[in-house]
């Protein structure tokens, strides 16, 4: 009998600067599919003045030679000018921003606030039975706070994906 | 000079301004503009195909045959989809096809219009890089990126998707070239500091081997010619790809045949004993390195390719060098300088050792003709002719990387990656337009020229003298051969039942027929089919049950290969019946 088999996997932050054509996104987004990659998060959106150039930031997952083969395949479209692990690049910031909507009255709603507090979220919208929370932070930082709020009225989530940089004063 | 020209005619001034002699293509709605902007143009041959699929073999067959990027012209909707295998070939071959495919007209897009598909999305991720052309302006620059990408880093194929209306919309065309954007610059040469390291890697291995691919073809003559020098120099025995037939002469002392699943024993306990393999233009394919985990257990393998991605896919090598094949063989020639070779008679004896198997010896048979005799026959006939062969994809396919020898590029044409059947006959009308002179060959099988088979009206309309030898055995030979091997011979659908009269189908399109039905007459139906001046079919009968050996049953290492007359037991487990 043959069973399939599973390897174990790393996770990786990539940034990727490509031209702002028509289709980039599917041929990005595409290639991930087409070889059996897998993406965590995507994020894109233009970064130059004349909307040129846009910066894609990918989380993905796997073994460290599939992770090897992600970087080198996006290196070869055309439209892709850099390729920057930044797993593998050293210490750099990621973070990630949501949307939390919470509904409750009483204990659990001051309770909301008094946690939206610690986690420094900021209340967006409000009723007198809900909040919006705006939380930024790193994806680990922003899994905790929706736990949290799990048990105190969750509605609604919503998560950017995450957006990442390296420290330091040079461009990556 | 500038003017006002429509879109089509911007893109056939561009095309000829690319050098452009040959467009293969079918027309149809989404591109009458741009066929009517080539009516009664001189500059540029149309070459009508019989379907669109025969049209992207067509333009990869000029293209391997010629070194010149091959172009190819269709309407939209099936037009455009009928040329993807083509398209998905030539990218898996690394063959160098600039695809301009039309388009329903930009307000209609999306609409499901008729002969609407979504062109773009369907090649994305079998070509190198494709484009949808929104503006006639931006067409001359486009067309000129495309030559480029196709041509220049590793060769693929480009689609150009162009919507009617921009067809037929004017812009400001100039004579003098657009707007160059620079945004594609492979790396062709490796780093000083590689280059040093490998020489010391090669003038200090006792066991080395160079495994040249399809990438010393693509990267010109020359790098066959700097190949054999770098070989002379070192004297590490050769073995080549199926892709890479040609680059080393097949008749020097050093060369070991192809490797691989169907390749020579000698070539593939090579690669299993070197301590040093030097990859040239060629990325470790699943037909090559047979079980990964043992493949070439003991070597030090430095990895020359002008595609990064191409590193480390599959194997992990220790010198990876990005650069093109020449450039790089002339910096290690450079390099290499003086130096003395390793004394490599050791290696070489054990060597000669695996020769004395005889590996490509097949039984005798009284009473039909062996496929793999067939093929020696052929090659010895043609030799003389200096002859291009292309073929289709099974047993024959095999057979004729075996027993025909190569001793040059771009004389063999054949779907390695994508392994495609219906290749050879299209491919072989696009070499015979490219070599006008030259004695064009497809090899065949019964099964496989089936597939494309109305392009015999394209040779014919053309005039093209090409010659397709069938390899006649009234069987999906490859598929039979694995159901025998692996599914204890229950042959599901892999028999050739209702084939045409070959000879009658030759006669229908104005072709002539040669029927070879034994051994005594195959000699002379050879030499008919070369003395006549025209397209022939020849439907050689040959053994229906030979099987193609030496063979590498799939999930098994480089030192499990199976010969003629060993005992094959029928059947394997699941984990080796999984892989392709």
């Amino acid at each position: 009998m043959m069973k399939i088999k599973h390897e174990a996997s790393e996770r990786h932050v990539l940034t990727v600067t490509v031209d702002n054509e028509a289709g980039i996104l599917a041929k990005i987004a595409g290639l991930f599919t087409a070889r059996g990659y897998n993406i965590d998060s995507l994020t894109v959106a233009d970064i130059t003045e004349n909307h040129a150039v846009s910066r894609i930031t990918i989380v993905t997952h796997g073994p460290p030679a599939v992770i090897d083969q992600i970087h080198a395949q996006l290196d070869r479209l055309v439209p892709v000018h850099k390729v920057v692990d930044l797993t593998e690049a050293g210490d750099h910031v990621e973070r990630e921003l949501a949307l939390v909507k919470v509904s409750g009255t009483g204990d659990a709603r001051v309770e909301a606030l008094r946690l939206a507090d610690v986690f420094r979220a900021k209340v967006v919208d409000t009723t007198t039975s809900s909040f919006i929370f705006e939380l930024t932070g790193t994806p680990d930082k922003l899994d905790r706070f929706v736990s949290l709020m799990r048990e105190l009225g969750l509605v609604e989530v919503g998560r950017t994906g995450v957006v990442g940089m390296m420290r330091g004063a040079e461009a990556a | 000079m500038s003017e006002e020209r429509n879109g089509a005619s911007i893109l056939v001034e561009s095309l000829v301004k690319q050098g452009v002699e040959f467009v293969f293509g079918y027309p149809g709605g989404a591109v009458l503009p741009i066929y009517d902007a080539l009516f009664g143009d001189a500059r540029i041959r149309h070459i009508l195909v019989r379907h669109e699929a025969g049209a992207a073999h067509a333009a990869e067959g000029y293209a391997r045959s010629t070194g010149k990027p091959g172009v190819v012209l269709v309407t939209s909707g099936p037009g455009a989809t009928n040329a993807v295998t083509g398209i998905a070939d030539a990218f898996m071959d690394s063959i160098p096809l600039v695809v301009f495919t039309g388009q329903v007209p930009s307000g209609l897009i999306g609409s499901d219009a008729f002969q609407e598909a979504d062109t773009i999305g369907i090649t994305r991720h079998c070509t190198k890089h494709n484009y949808l052309v929104k503006d006639p302006a931006d067409l001359a620059a486009i067309v000129d990126e495309a030559f480029r990408i196709a041509t220049t880093g590793r060769p693929g194929p480009v689609v150009i998707d162009i919507p009617k209306d921009v067809q037929i919309a004017t812009a400001l065309w100039d004579e003098v070239a657009p707007q160059q954007r620079n945004r594609y610059a492979p790396q062709t040469r490796g780093s000083d500091k590689d280059i040093a390291r490998a020489i010391e890697l090669l003038s200090n291995a006792k066991r080395p081997i160079f495994y040249t691919g399809g990438g010393v073809i693509n990267s010109g003559p020359r790098a066959s010619q700097l190949l054999c020098q770098l070989q002379a120099l070192t004297g590490a025995p050769t073995t080549s790809t199926l892709m890479g037939l040609g680059a080393f002469p097949a008749d020097h002392a050093d060369w070991l045949g192809m490797l691989g699943m169907h390749g020579t024993y000698e070539s593939n306990m090579a690669m299993n004993q070197a301590d040093l393999i030097v990859a040239l233009g060629a990325r470790f394919d699943d037909r090559v390195t047979g079980r990964l985990d043992a493949f070439s257990p003991h070597s030090t393998k430095i990895h020359v390719d002008i595609d990064r991605a191409s590193i480390n896919k599959t194997v992990q090598v220790d010198l990876p060098i990005i650069g093109d094949c020449a450039e790089v063989l002339e910096q290690l020639i450079e390099a290499w300088g003086n130096r003395k070779a390793q004394d490599l008679t050791e290696w070489k004896a054990r060597i000669d050792g695996w020769r004395t198997r005889k590996s490509l010896a097949y039984p005798d048979n009284k009473n039909a003709i062996m496929p793999q005799r067939a093929i020696e026959r052929l090659f010895a006939l043609t030799r003389d002719k200096d002859p291009v062969i292309a073929t289709e994809v099974g047993q024959h396919q095999m057979w004729a990387a075996q027993y025909f020898h190569f001793f040059g590029p771009n004389r063999w044409l054949t779907s390695g990656g994508l392994g495609t059947m219906g290749y050879g006959l299209p491919a072989a009308i696009g070499a015979q337009l490219g070599n006008p002179d030259k004695l064009v060959i497809d090899i065949a099988g019964d099964a496989s020229i089936q597939m494309n088979i109305q392009e015999l009206g394209t040779a014919t309309q053309f005039r093209l003298p090409v010659k397709v030898f069938v390899l006649n055995n009234e069987w999906m030979g490859m598929v039979r051969q694995w159901q025998e091997l692996t599914y204890e011979s229950r042959y599901s659908n892999s028999y050739s039942d209702s084939l045409p009269d070959f000879v009658k189908l030759a006669e229908a399109y104005g072709w002539k027929g040669i029927r070879i039905e034994s051994e005594a007459d195959l000699d002379a139906g050879i030499q008919a089919m070369i003395d006549h001046d025209g397209p022939v079919i020849v439907d050689c009968l040959v053994a229906k049950e030979a099987n193609c050996f030496p063979m590498i049953p799939s999930g098994a290492a480089h030192t499990d290969m199976i010969l003629y007359g060993d005992h094959v037991a029928g059947t394997m487990d699941d984990a080796a019946k999984a892989l392709v």
